[in-house]
């Protein structure tokens, strides 16, 4: 059974982290499926908007500003992010 | 025989009376205590409202079954009815992903055990309803009768966010009580709905894909379960449900196989068709009037406490001052209570006399007073800690350590456990549970004991103030003082050189991530900071006592008696040997205590291992000390007194004045700088303490663990004594 959030392999879109600091994004999709049912859980729902907030000192992890009336601020793992697609 | 009768017509009719009124404390037909589960996601005020309902009513246990410490309350609903809280991990959701919220699906997918709650208060953060709810709406469908407890509605007011409170409880089937956790508004009114009999929520949020129901009508079948929602879950999560027997788990593995279930897609699935629903649920409920919150408070603090060199800068300054406080403004307590006990010690002992007395001050007394001694220290570490939770800055403290931690085989979050393990092994052991993947949680919980823990302190100061020159370094340190931040910081590098060398070794398949939420800066509760002193102090004097206190006796014991007629020989050897040499009465005394030390039970263990830690620098002496220490490192000083002086109360200070007054064969001073460095080291890495394997034993559930850290921890602190004193000797 194909799985709603999972994009095609083939897809080389940019992903959460390719933002940049304070630009926005919607999430469109997540692209591994061990990770996504965690981000799903914590909200990260396909058409969630999500805002790259701050970078930890050292460059990793990252938070996010989730939601469209900026719910709550999630951190994760740059490897993490790059899970996360985004809408064109 | 009338009177009699007439004198028993009344108790027994007492007796029912008061029958009856413990009955009515209780739900009529129950026979017992309401049991409530109190549940929610992390940082929806959880704690607070636990400790809002039950106070000091608390108390820690193990769920059983399972070796996972669990928090209950009694809690006063009203003047007739109390009821047992259950606090349950904070969650996301009911598919657990570590150790701790594995608890919560024990608890609530067996329906016939004698645990089952008869309902579930759900924590909710009014200001992040949306994803609260997912956990709400889980439960639901579980069938449990719940009520929903709307937290933090100060805080989404503040952010423009108005909810449909009756409309929310239409949406939703159950009773939604707007509260204020952490101010105890609304509390009471939880309070009054909890002492109800509530009803299963009437309302469904999912409902499983047709195609699921064969497998889903089959388990239910099977286990006699009353809803479709739950006989999912086993199907999901049957390999980490500890109740089921082997042949359940077959059974259902079976069931899975044949209808091609696929538990990550559906789980997928699952959630997204909640979220939706929620998001159609609270399109009439929640009125947002401001679109963007106006730049939190919270992300300007951030901006300084997560800045590249602020950041740091602040956190290295928070853990000076937690240095400070656990080590010199613990003193004075510390003091007292060694002062209170020594007084008490030698009242009895100017008083009493005999073996008995002998072994109350000397056995039981002397290990009393080495567990009471810690407690300033613990109490003083863990209301640090949990200010530092409760305020939201530990996460920010992973957030910037786990980009380094992480090149060690740890994870930002072990850095608690690894903070924590400066006071004691014990609790911080228990605190790796938060961390979800195994192989970072394993690899932290391995190398928490190298931190120097407060037991510690005592050996280090009597070695330190042995050999160390009280002298000023730079103007403005004490050389004592950088010698002891030397030891720390070798603990410190131990524990990530050993975290590093097992991550290269450890093979896993699971992957570790680092998904957390941000909370946000909140004042501490003092109630709950004060609670969980409460409950750190108790667990380490009921924990680590226990094997304290026995082992004290236990030393007595071997130090007191020999074999056959070795003690009354050795000391009429030593009055004869005292007289030719006309010594005088004290030392006298002093000699006979010696020579019948040396020829007790622990006198000989010490000559048996003596071959075998020469090479370190130590004698038979020593030897006693590291045997009866093993079990726990704060033994040493007890022992080394005992060993130089049976029968009088000694400190630090008179332990190391003896120390230094020892001669070896050639009447040189014993405790050379090699030989003490050498003990130093000793004491740094070795695993001299029971109840951290115990701990260790438990959370990781076998024997293999703590093995391997008693082997590589002893064997590391021989090598690195044999070096040590080998160079320098």
């Amino acid at each position: 059974m194909p799985t709603p959030t999972l994009a095609p392999e083939t897809a080389a879109r940019r992903s959460v982290k390719d933002l940049q600091l304070g630009e926005s994004g919607t999430i469109c999709c997540l692209k591994d499926p061990e990770m996504a049912l965690k981000l799903l859980e914590m909200g990260c729902i396909p058409g969630t908007r999500v805002r790259l907030n701050s970078r930890a000192p050292l460059g990793c992890p990252i938070t996010l500003v989730v939601g469209e009336a900026a719910d709550y601020t999630l951190s994760l793992r740059v490897s993490e992010a790059a899970t996360i697609l985004l809408k064109e | 025989m009338s009177s009699a009768g007439i004198r028993t017509a009344p108790a027994g009719q007492a007796a029912s009376v008061a029958a009856l009124e413990t009955a009515a404390g209780r739900l009529p037909g129950y026979g017992r205590l309401t049991r409530i589960a109190l549940i929610g996601n992390p940082n929806s005020g959880k704690t607070s409202l636990f400790n809002q309902l039950t106070g000091l009513n608390q108390k820690v246990g193990n769920f059983p079954g399972v070796t996972v410490d669990r928090k209950t309350g009694i809690s006063q609903l009203t003047s007739q009815h109390r009821a047992e809280i259950i606090d349950l991990p904070g969650t996301y959701s009911l598919y657990p992903k570590s150790l701790d919220e594995k608890v919560i699906t024990d608890l609530l997918y067996d329906q016939g055990s004698a645990q089952y709650p008869d309902f579930v208060v759900v924590t909710a953060d009014a200001s992040n309803l949306r994803r609260n709810l997912l956990l709400f709406t889980q439960l639901a469908d579980l069938g449990l009768p719940a009520v929903l407890a709307l937290n933090m509605m100060d805080v989404a007011e503040q952010h423009g966010i108005s909810i449909d409170l009756a409309e929310l409880q239409q949406e939703l089937g159950v009773p939604v009580i707007p509260m204020n956790a952490r101010k105890g508004i609304g509390v009471a009114a939880l309070k009054i709905v909890m002492a109800q009999q509530l009803d299963a929520p009437s309302v469904s949020f999912y409902e499983p894909e047709p195609e699921l129901l064969p497998m889903i009508r089959q388990i239910r079948y099977y286990f006699n379960l009353h809803n479709d929602y739950l006989a999912l879950h086993y199907a999901h999560q049957f390999r980490q449900i500890s109740f089921l027997t082997p042949d359940e788990k077959a059974y259902i593995a079976e069931l899975v196989a044949k209808y091609e279930f696929e538990p990550t897609a559906r789980q997928a699935q699952e959630t997204i068709a909640r979220y939706n629903r929620i998001n159609e649920l609270l399109l009439n409920v929640v009125l947002v009037t401001r679109t963007e919150k106006a730049e939190p408070y919270s992300n300007r603090i951030d901006k300084v406490l997560t800045h590249r060199v602020w950041g740091y800068l602040i956190f290295v300054l928070v853990l000076f001052l937690l240095f400070q406080a656990v080590f010199a403004w613990a003193s004075y307590p510390m003091e007292l209570i060694d002062q209170g006990v020594a007084w008490i010690n030698s009242l009895i002992q100017t008083n009493f006399d005999g073996p008995l007395i002998s072994l109350l001050t000397e056995g039981i007394l002397a290990g009393l007073g080495g567990v009471l001694i810690f407690i300033p220290q613990i109490a003083l570490l863990f209301a640090f800690i949990a200010v530092l939770e409760e305020t939201g800055y530990m996460a920010r403290v992973t957030f910037m350590m786990d980009r380094i931690m992480r090149k060690f085989g740890l994870n930002g979050k072990s850095v608690v456990p690894l903070i924590s393990g400066m006071a004691c092994a014990v609790p911080a052991i228990m605190s790796a549970r938060t961390i979800e993947n195994r192989k970072d949680r394993l690899i932290t919980i391995f190398v928490t004991p190298l931190m120097s823990c407060s037991a510690r302190i005592p050996v280090y100061t009597v070695l330190i103030g042995l050999v160390v020159p009280d002298q000023p370094v730079l103007g403005i340190f004490n050389l004592r003082g950088v010698a002891l931040m030397g030891l720390y910081l070798l603990g410190f590098v131990s524990a990530v050189g050993s975290a590093w060398a097992m991550k290269l070794l450890m093979r896993t398949t699971e992957r570790s991530y680092f998904i957390m939420e941000f909370p946000v800066y909140r004042w501490p509760r003092w109630k709950n900071v004060g609670l969980t002193i409460i409950e750190k102090v108790k667990a380490f004097v009921f924990q680590a006592g226990k094997v304290i206190m026995a082992i004290s006796v236990i030393l007595w014991v071997l130090a007191s008696y020999g074999p056959g007629q070795a003690m009354e020989q050795a000391e009429t050897r030593a009055r004869n040997t005292a007289i030719s040499q006309a010594l005088t009465p004290a030392e006298t005394e002093s000699r006979v205590a010696s020579q019948k030390l040396e020829s007790s039970y622990a006198g000989r263990f010490g000559h048996l291992i003596e071959p075998a830690i020469r090479p370190l620098g130590f004698d038979w002496k020593i030897g006693i000390s590291l045997l009866t220490s093993f079990a726990a490192r704060e033994v040493f000083v007890g022992t080394m007194s005992t060993i130089y002086s049976v029968g009088q109360d000694a400190n630090e200070l008179t332990v190391q004045q003896k120390l230094a007054a020892e001669k070896d064969e050639n009447g040189q001073p014993f405790f050379t700088p090699a030989r003490s460095a050498s003990l130093l080291v000793f004491y740094v890495f070795a695993m001299q303490c029971m109840s951290t394997l115990a701990a260790t034993y438990r959370e990781t559930k076998g024997w293999r663990w703590p093995i391997l850290q008693l082997v590589y921890m002893t064997g590391l602190a021989y090598l690195a004594s044999l070096l040590v004193y080998q160079v320098l000797k």
